[in-house]
């Protein structure tokens, strides 16, 4: 029986707008629920006094120390490995079975459950190397698990440089790194920051991979070689253990609070870089 | 001696023959144009003279190329300084997303020149070599991107001449202008012949015969004649020259 194409029109536009209304349904679902059992707990004192009592009392204030010092080790090490690894890809080798394979294997890690890096991360950092549970080994932990965002959206960034820019620079006598300084890198920088942020979220909100490898100390951490809890594996803990499932809540709002915050950042820099170059 | 001599120049994309064994010599304080259909090699015989092909990947060159009698594809040839020697000027006007001032100085700076009173006088007179300087020595922080199609196309012309080359390739110069902006910036090459060595590449032959003293018609690869341009569009002596240039082929 033939379908006639009006009604099928119909019938698409209805399940169509039903799908989206589900997806953002879910969304809106999901942040109104924690911010309504969550922003209840938020006070400045949330914000400013470490936990006590396991947690049950007290704020977050450590835990936002330590994922703020996780964030920015991993980030520390992941943004010059990775936007290095995309320019030697894009910039100083052909297009080859070498640079595939490279950039094969920069998409399997992507896809590898972050739990698995954890126990990588314990295993290399906190055994074989000896930092223990720390904010060294979760932050390099980390880092290898954002690492393959950055390169490709690196290399993204990159390629979408014009290739006259390159052409002219080398014509007019300058070196390749002069030519990737002064001319590729200014032009990709909005392109490579918005990938860096996505990473920002990603290191924010992970959990598995960081209880293994920084420990899950509720002091206020003294320096690298300290163990310490994130937002997220506060919030795990908490439910988990029944501690105090109003606190987990609260800590559940920053974290989603924080993230949204970090994606409106890079959302309004996507748009910027877009105008740029369209 | 000529400036640039070539001699039984080859280059191959792969298993691709794009020039077949050129020989020419290009004179100095000269304009010469090369001229030819679309995919005949003009445009990779001028990227020989700069080695610009090196970047492609697959590229073979055989022959042998001299400038002021020097092969500049011996091993020892300084990369950087041929290409501050020899300039090119492409297609599609191609200024950096970069103020005007840095446009004009990108190559003075890449080449290690940071006395800031010899950089201004450089913008200056390089701009004023192609007539940029009235219309925009008062705005040289704006992004060159904002200007004109012709006024981009003589920034480029700028940015060269600020490190004084000895020659200037041009790759089709005009073809992303209109007939006023071209009419424009050949009178400027007509200045600037005086100073630098020109060859332009062009098919435009309206504009070969305008602006050129010496042309030389490509075909598949081949150089098929040379010679003074007069001669050439009123008594070529090869048929397929005549037959290009009196419109019957490309």
């Amino acid at each position: 029986m033939r379908v006639p194409p009006r009604l099928e029109q119909r019938f698409v536009k209805v399940v169509l707008w039903s799908m989206t209304a589900i997806t953002v349904f879910v969304l809106l679902f999901i942040v109104a629920y924690i911010l309504r059992r969550g922003l209840p707990v938020l006070s400045l004192s949330f914000l400013t006094e470490n936990p006590h009592e396991m947690g049950r009392t007290g704020g977050i204030f450590s835990t936002i120390v330590g994922t703020l010092a996780l964030t920015a080790m991993a980030l520390a090490v992941a943004t010059p490995l990775g936007v290095g690894t995309a320019i030697f890809l894009n910039e100083y080798t052909w297009e080859s079975r070498v640079t595939r394979i490279i950039r094969f294997g920069a998409d399997c890690l992507a896809g590898i459950p972050s739990i698995i890096f954890g126990l990588f991360g314990f295993i290399l950092f906190v055994i074989k190397m000896g930092f223990g549970w720390s904010i060294l080994s979760g932050g390099l932990t980390l880092a290898f698990m954002i690492l393959p965002t950055i390169i490709r959206t690196s290399e993204e960034a990159l390629r979408s440089v014009p290739r006259s820019y390159r052409e002219v620079s080398l014509s007019l006598g300058s070196t390749k790194w002069q030519m990737v300084t002064r001319v590729i890198l200014p032009s990709a920088l909005p392109g490579i920051v918005t990938g860096v942020i996505l990473s920002v979220g990603r290191s924010i909100g992970e959990t598995a991979a960081v209880i293994f490898t920084a420990g899950s100390a509720l002091r206020l951490p003294t320096s690298l070689f300290s163990s310490s809890r994130t937002m997220s594996v506060h919030f795990y803990i908490l439910a988990r253990e029944g501690i105090s499932m109003p606190n987990a809540y609260g800590t559940a709002a920053v974290l989603v609070l924080s993230i949204l915050l970090v994606n409106i950042v890079t959302y309004r820099l996507m748009h910027r870089f877009i105008r740029k170059y369209s | 001696m000529s400036l640039i001599e070539t001699e039984g120049l080859s280059l191959f994309y792969g298993n691709f023959q794009a020039l077949k064994t050129i020989s020419l010599n290009i004179e100095s304080c000269r304009i010469t144009a090369l001229i030819g259909p679309s995919g005949c090699g003009k445009s990779t015989f001028l990227r020989c003279l700069n080695r610009m092909n090196d970047l492609i990947d697959g590229v073979r060159i055989t022959g042998r190329v001299a400038i002021g009698g020097r092969d500049i594809y011996r091993r020892e040839t300084d990369l950087l300084d041929l290409r501050r020697r020899v300039g090119m000027v492409f297609q599609r006007p191609n200024p950096f997303p970069l103020s005007v001032e840095d446009n004009v100085l990108f190559g003075l700076k890449v080449h290690g020149q940071t006395d800031r009173k010899i950089l201004e006088e450089k913008l200056q007179r390089s701009l004023e070599a192609v007539h940029l300087w009235d219309e925009l020595k008062d705005r040289l922080k704006t992004n060159a991107l904002e200007l004109t199609g012709e006024q981009q196309q003589r920034l480029c012309i700028a940015r060269l001449a600020a490190l004084e080359p000895e020659i200037l390739l041009m790759d089709e110069p005009c073809s992303a202008l209109d007939p006023i902006a071209t009419e424009k910036i050949e009178a400027l090459m007509f200045e600037l012949r005086k100073r630098f060595t020109i060859v332009i590449v062009t098919h435009n032959m309206q504009q070969a015969a305008r602006v050129s003293e010496e042309t030389g018609y490509f075909l598949l690869g081949e150089l098929i004649e040379f010679g003074e341009t007069s001669r050439i569009f009123s008594a070529p002596r090869d048929q397929r020259t005549e037959d290009y240039i009196t419109g019957r082929y490309g």
